[in-house]
């Protein structure tokens, strides 16, 4: 095993962007995935599907769209730009929102799982022993849905390191901001250094083996 | 007898169908001259009724491939190190490596007026982004990178770089705006000889070692007489005329 420096800014950026995307993601799966497992109305089929659309398209689709919607030259790109904020792409922020964005379904579906199959009265028995909402989210619901919660955050964290067609897309390739694991891997590649790519690649194997591993070991002891 | 008649059947329709015969040449090209090629293959086969299958990517991309056995017969590479590589691996044949297309280097920006025709706006710095193509990997990139250093701004832009995988990805940064401008190929923003939009520096090619475009003929292509067809083809002035209109220069008479 032989890495760079710059491989280690780029396990490092990996690392920081995995976490703070599986951290945007729960705030924003959490509420979502309860909406979806107990609404009935008629946007849940079309929301459901939404929500999915990640899993099946390819990330270049998402990529480009990014690029084109979030540039200066598109509608997001030039709401932000009034607001005198800078646009994303070649940012980490780009990454930030692009990451969330693809890895949603992989940390909504395992808690929408969860919270389908939770048992409503036991929310009512806790309301009617008077607890907040907020006391029965983290006293009844977070502890019963713990195994659902807890595949999301290693499916979201793992799906984010494992990203690259989307980086490649609107990352700009640039050291300790854009550049990611894959995307380093990938230069070492079209670099002709095999050698400095099968350490990198070799890394990703093992971390996402035992990433699995622990996943499967987990959901045994249900 | 009647099974030895089936395979003499056999036989002879592979021979007729591949090198004797061949009507076909499996070409691996460059992305950035994935277009002109496609204009040369529909003259080259009204000339010779030779059909091409042309598979475009990254040079390095078709490296990798021809080492590990891409049926392509000829290729034309981006740059004049990796047939040279080629032929030292004894994947091409050695003495059919020749440049067909120089590629020139222009500063282009998608909107107009914002990039004046000696590149003083590399050196006024009013810009946020300025696109290039990988420099490791990119023949464009690393000729880009020179005219930066030529110019002295390496330092003062550095923070400023950001890498398209390849010279088309770096277009397309620009093109959408989100680079403000950037180092592209001549051959990608002209029309017939015009600046098709936008603003644009053609880049003095004093300022950047000559971006040779090689092409080869590589050893699984040795026998096709089609591919060799191709390579006398592309040196013809009805093929060069055909590549100079697509925004190249061609390499001086030697």
């Amino acid at each position: 095993m032989i890495l760079s420096s710059e491989d280690w800014i780029a396990i490092a950026l990996t690392l920081k962007l995995a976490s703070l995307t599986t951290l945007v993601l729960l705030l924003i799966a959490t509420p979502l995935a309860w909406h979806l497992a107990h609404t009935e109305r008629w946007w849940k089929a079309p929301l459901n599907a939404l929500v999915a659309l990640p899993l099946v398209l390819p990330p270049t689709v998402l990529g480009f769209y990014l690029l084109v919607v979030l540039g200066p030259k598109g509608w997001v790109g030039q709401l932000m730009q009034q607001f005198g904020l800078n646009t994303l792409p070649f940012s980490f922020s780009g990454l930030l929102v692009a990451s969330v964005l693809y890895s949603l379904p992989f940390v909504v579906q395992p808690i929408q799982a969860v919270f389908s199959n939770f048992d409503k009265r036991l929310l009512e028995a806790a309301m009617t022993l008077r607890a907040s909402p907020l006391d029965a989210f983290f006293t009844i619901i977070l502890p019963l849905s713990k195994h659902g919660f807890l595949t999301a955050i290693v499916l979201g964290f793992a799906h984010t390191v494992g990203e690259f067609g989307v980086v490649l897309m609107i990352g700009g390739n640039i050291t300790g901001e854009t550049r990611v694991i894959s995307v380093q891997l990938y230069n070492h590649v079209e670099a002709m250094n095999y050698q400095a790519a099968h350490s990198l690649a070799a890394l990703l194997v093992l971390f996402s083996f035992s990433v699995l591993l622990g996943l499967y070991y987990l959901n045994r002891g249900k | 007898m009647k099974l030895f008649k089936h395979t003499w059947l056999a036989l002879t329709l592979c021979i007729g169908s591949s090198s004797l015969w061949a009507d076909e040449v499996q070409v691996a090209v460059a992305s950035n001259f994935s277009k002109p090629l496609e204009t040369l293959a529909t003259a080259f086969k009204a000339k010779s009724g030779h059909e091409l299958k042309i598979s475009a990517g990254a040079t390095g991309k078709l490296y990798a491939q021809i080492e590990n056995g891409a049926p392509f017969e000829v290729f034309l590479s981006a740059d004049s190190k990796t047939p040279k590589k080629l032929v030292d691996a004894q994947l091409a044949v050695a003495d059919s490596q020749f440049t067909y297309a120089l590629g020139k280097l222009v500063l282009w920006s998608s909107t107009k007026d914002s990039i004046d025709a000696q590149g003083e706006v590399l050196k006024k710095n009013e810009f946020k982004h300025l696109a290039i193509a990988n420099p490791k990997t990119a023949p464009y990139g690393a000729a880009a990178l020179e005219v930066l250093e030529h110019l002295g701004l390496t330092k003062t832009l550095e923070a400023k770089l950001v890498q398209g995988e390849n010279i088309s990805q770096t277009y397309d940064f620009v093109s959408t705006g989100n680079a403000d401008l950037g180092f592209v190929a001549w051959s990608q923003v002209e029309k017939d000889g015009v600046l098709k939009d936008g603003s644009v520096w053609q880049v003095p090619e004093d300022l950047y070692t000559p971006i040779q475009q090689d092409a080869v003929l590589l050893t699984k292509g040795k026998d096709n007489t089609a591919a060799k067809a191709l390579l006398d083809f592309l040196k013809t002035p009805e093929a060069q005329k055909l590549i100079t209109d697509a925004g190249y220069g061609l390499p001086k008479a030697n």
